[in-house]
């Protein structure tokens, strides 16, 4: 299982982040990842694989003042 | 007199320069609107959130003109630590260095958290970081900022999309009189006018959005702005006429009436 936004996500592994983010159709040009608290930089999305458990934020930028 | 030479007339945040001093909002309009605001704004520096990512195609940053400087604010966050952690993701979606600190622990009025701001300054300017803190003008708050890194302070005029005007003025003078960084006035501003006073006062920038939002013309209202903005600025380098507290002063002679 993972932990995505603050929603529960069945996992079954392997599986990168980078490939994560595919499947959930993200953009990975248009989005930060932090992965257990820590920021995964871009470059590193590809060779960043997932575990069970695994707690991800997937942030972008919206209109704000 | 002084000769006042627009051209040379430079706002540097950070060591970038800007000939723009109209900060713009990217908030609560139409993506579609983006970029008639910001040509119509002359903006050179916009305004945005970081939030969790929707599944999309389209991102607000594929509607921003390239070389628009962007400047990601750290909105929901609730103390200095939130604030970090959220102008770091930011960085990493590849915004640059800029960031305007904003922490809030009251969610009707949205006053800033003078305090956390700080903390949260003095954290990022060490990480390289351009701070630009939303904060409640307090000359010693201020001054903390200052020295602890800050790029500019961008104290508020009246509560965040209010469209109230300058509440704060008095208090706003005395930061622009004391402080050694650029006064960018922040929140509040509802109308051109009460930008362009912001400009006559001496600040060095005026940040909008709620303005420009609810105008009935986004583009339009932009442009409102900016020639608001550049009278105020212009008017405040040409130093402004002097007031007489009392009586009148006459502007035409007093000599060489057709009755004497």
């Amino acid at each position: 299982m993972l932990i995505v936004n603050g929603k529960e996500m069945q996992y079954s592994g392997p599986c990168t982040v980078l490939e994560l983010l595919g499947r959930l159709g993200y953009r990975p040009d248009r989005t930060a990842v932090e992965k257990n608290g820590e920021i995964i930089p871009r470059a590193e999305l590809a060779g960043t694989e997932l575990a069970d458990n695994d707690k991800l934020e997937i942030v972008s930028f919206v209109g704000g003042g | 007199m002084e000769n006042v030479n627009k051209n040379d007339d430079v706002l540097i945040l950070g060591g970038h320069e800007f000939h723009s001093r109209f900060i713009l909002g990217s908030g609560k309009y139409s993506l579609k609107l983006i970029r008639a605001a910001v040509e119509n704004a002359g903006a050179e520096m916009i305004t945005l959130a970081l939030r969790r990512a929707q599944a999309e195609t389209e991102n607000i940053l594929d509607y921003i003109p390239e070389n628009v400087t962007l400047l990601p604010n750290t909105s929901g966050a609730r103390n200095a630590e939130e604030a970090v952690r959220i102008a770091r993701l930011s960085r990493e979606c590849g915004c640059g260095d800029f960031v305007k600190i904003e922490v809030m622990r009251d969610s009707k009025y949205l006053l800033p958290d003078n305090y956390e701001t700080i903390k949260a300054t003095e954290i990022l300017a060490k990480e390289g970081f351009v701070v630009m803190p939303y904060m409640y003008p307090d000359l010693n708050v201020a001054r903390d900022l200052m020295n602890v890194g800050a790029a500019s302070i961008m104290p508020l005029g009246s509560p965040i999309g209010s469209n109230k005007g300058i509440c704060t003025r008095e208090f706003i003078k005395i930061l622009i009189d004391e402080i050694d960084l650029p006064v960018i006035v922040d929140a509040g501003i509802g109308r051109p006018s009460q930008a362009c006073e912001a400009m006559e006062m001496g600040a060095a920038a005026v940040m909008a959005n709620t303005a420009i939002a609810t105008a009935g013309d986004i583009p339009v209202m932009a442009e409102a702005f900016k020639k608001a903005i550049e009278a105020g600025r212009m008017a405040y380098l040409s130093g402004l006429g002097r007031i007489v507290e009392k009586g009148a002063s006459p502007s035409s002679p007093l000599t060489g009436f057709l009755h004497e």
